[in-house]
């Protein structure tokens, strides 16, 4: 079995390399919002988060889902409706965005792990239509409408989000917890088992690991995470549509990691960035964004599978 | 008026005949999946797409040189395979070294280019396609009228799929094809050419899509997006079935669709759904599928 380009075990001094590349980022996003208009550093910190969830799957786990936006998209809707309907505080309307992925994981995982490979992508996609169905009938989505006009409110209490920057720190904060937690897994012995099945599972179940176990878990944990980039977005742009539970979705955030550098730390982050930002020059061309996607695809696959984060890891001879 | 659980006969029967045409196309693009998986270890996620592709160049066909129907059954499969085989040629023969993930996102990526293409050149809006002067009208039944197109579609594809299962499972080629499915290193040990034999066979599976694009042309609009939604389904198939089996596929195929043609008439609001819910039992019970054989 080959394996995935740019998932090379962290060696010498990498970890400190890290933690420089870490702060570098952190700086860059505290100070981004002076020059760059924050909704569209929120919406690519979403996605940013949405491509970690993911990669930890893929890149460290070695399982192609291709149903994420499942996760992200039921978050979505679920925040938005318990923070309009009910009139939940925004903490507890994440929160329950987010629980609701988890969930939705649990069943997806505990389906999709009993095929390998190639299967498995087919089976994530088929489960993620099944709930684009289920959203498109469902009363409480709105249908093609979607849920609009979501109140930000008071985070618990005392932060007040409809102001932007304020909004922008708590995103900020969500994501950069988010991303800590990922990496706090991957370098955990759990992420090293993980690792092992990735490279080689039968070895991995003949050392006596449960492996099946270990794919749930992190299946679990990356819908959670998707889910908390969903329900965090449908926050910022006051909106819980079709899009995101949508299959091209789940496509976007492949792209999005595979551009970055699968399996590398930091690549997703910035296959988002360079996505989003895509997508937002490229708007008025409309079907070109598709074209221009889709070529960055075959480009990645054929000639760049290290993924901007990865070749530059390669150049430093550093994991990042 | 009599009814059958309920239901009147002809909704039934009108139902339980658009299930039979869905699960022709079905049977047709799992058909060609499978084939290309055995030998390529590819899972083409372009289909959809060149099956749309196949619709399109009848159109075109039609419009641009006057050339109809029985052409187009002809000329869009070559067409398009010969676009297939370029395909394979040129990118897909890089891969095979490499984990199955990079074949998949590469037709993936090839998929939302061909999309975007058409898309930009006719929009999202579907072009009409007439039946061909033979097949109109349609035949009464007694019980139904069944249109002569439709009845056609059935036909045609049940032939198509009968006739690669004879191919691969009973001629001399297709002993060659399910051995280098086997062993590609030692069937070109015996002087085969296993690379052209790819290249071949790439080609076919794409060709019966562009063949099932050209039968769907009269039936739906021709549009850009009428491969993309259908892939899916066709995936969650192919899931039910297992890849490992030719006649399984066109079974499933085109069992799923008289299933789905039932939910439509006893329960609609889950027609979309319930394919994905039988590939989830399926897969609980059955993880190989129902042909498969479990690795």
């Amino acid at each position: 079995m080959t394996t995935l380009h740019g998932a090379t075990a962290a060696t010498g001094d990498s970890g400190r390399a890290q933690i420089v590349a870490f702060l570098i980022m952190t700086g860059l996003l505290i100070a981004a919002p002076a020059v760059i208009y924050p909704i569209f550093l929120m919406k690519a910190l979403c996605f940013a988060l949405f491509a970690c969830a993911f990669n930890l799957l893929l890149g460290f786990g070695g399982l192609v889902s291709f149903g994420h936006a499942a996760f992200l998209g039921t978050a979505g809707y679920v925040s938005a409706h318990a923070a309009k309907e009910w009139g939940l505080p925004p903490e507890l309307a994440i929160l329950g965005g987010t629980a609701a992925a988890t969930l939705l994981g649990l069943v997806f995982g505990l389906i999709a792990i009993r095929r390998q490979g190639i299967y498995f992508a087919m089976v994530t996609l088929a489960l993620s239509q099944m709930v684009y169905f289920y959203c498109l009938q469902a009363p409480f989505t709105g249908g093609e409408d979607g849920i609009q006009a979501v109140p930000r409110g008071m985070m618990f209490g005392f932060i007040d989000l409809r102001q932007t920057m304020t909004l922008y720190a708590v995103v900020l904060t969500i994501f950069l917890g988010a991303f800590l937690l990922i990496y706090r897994t991957i370098h955990s012995p759990f992420g090293q088992v993980l690792k092992a099945i990735r490279e080689n599972e039968p070895r991995a179940i003949s050392l006596g690991y449960r492996v099946d176990h270990y794919k749930l878990l992190a299946f679990v944990l990356s819908a959670a995470i998707s889910g908390l980039a969903g329900a965090t977005k449908s926050l910022v742009f006051q909106l819980a549509t079709l899009t995101d539970v949508h299959w091209s979705m789940s496509g976007e955030v492949v792209l999005m990691t595979l551009l970055g550098g699968l399996g590398t730390i930091f690549g997703p982050v910035v296959g988002a960035f360079v996505i989003v930002a895509m997508q937002n020059y490229l708007a008025q061309f409309g079907a070109w964004v598709t074209i221009i996607q889709g070529a960055i695809f075959v480009i990645c696959v054929l000639l760049f599978r290290r993924g901007i984060i990865g070749e530059l890891g390669r150049v430093l001879k550093k994991a990042l | 008026m009599s009814t059958i659980f309920g239901i009147p006969p002809q909704a039934l029967f009108g139902q339980l005949l658009l299930g039979l045409i869905n699960g022709s196309f079905y049977a047709m693009l799992s058909l060609g999946l499978a084939v290309i998986f055995g030998l390529l270890n590819i899972i083409n996620f372009a289909h959809g797409a060149l099956y749309m592709m196949g619709a399109f160049v009848a159109w075109f066909l039609l419009q641009h040189l006057g050339l109809g129907y029985w052409w187009a059954l002809l000329l869009a499969p070559i067409a398009v395979g010969l676009v297939g085989m370029v395909f394979e040629r040129a990118m897909l023969r890089h891969l095979y070294k490499l984990d199955h993930l990079y074949g998949l996102l590469l037709t993936f990526g090839l998929a939302l280019i061909i999309e975007g293409l058409f898309r930009n050149g006719f929009g999202s809006s579907g072009q009409p396609y007439r039946i061909p002067a033979e097949l109109q009208g349609g035949t009464n039944l007694g019980f139904m009228f069944l249109p002569n197109y439709r009845a056609w579609v059935v036909v045609a594809s049940l032939v198509v799929c009968l006739a690669t299962w004879f191919m691969i499972e009973r001629t001399r080629l297709g002993a060659y094809l399910r051995a280098a499915t086997e062993n590609p290193a030692l069937v070109q040990a015996f002087g085969i050419n296993v690379p052209r034999m790819i290249t071949l066979t790439y080609g076919f599976g794409v060709a019966l899509a562009a063949f099932a694009g050209v039968l769907a042309a009269p039936i739906y609009q021709v549009n850009p997006l009428m491969g993309s939604n259908l892939i899916i389904v066709v995936f969650a198939v192919v899931v039910i079935g297992g890849m490992g089996s030719i006649m399984g596929s066109i079974v499933t195929g085109f069992a799923l669709g008289i299933v789905e043609g039932l939910t439509k008439v006893f329960y609609p609001e889950a027609s979309n759904t319930v394919i994905f819910v039988i590939m989830a039992t399926v897969l609980l019970i059955k993880p190989a599928g129902l042909f498969g054989r479990s690795n």
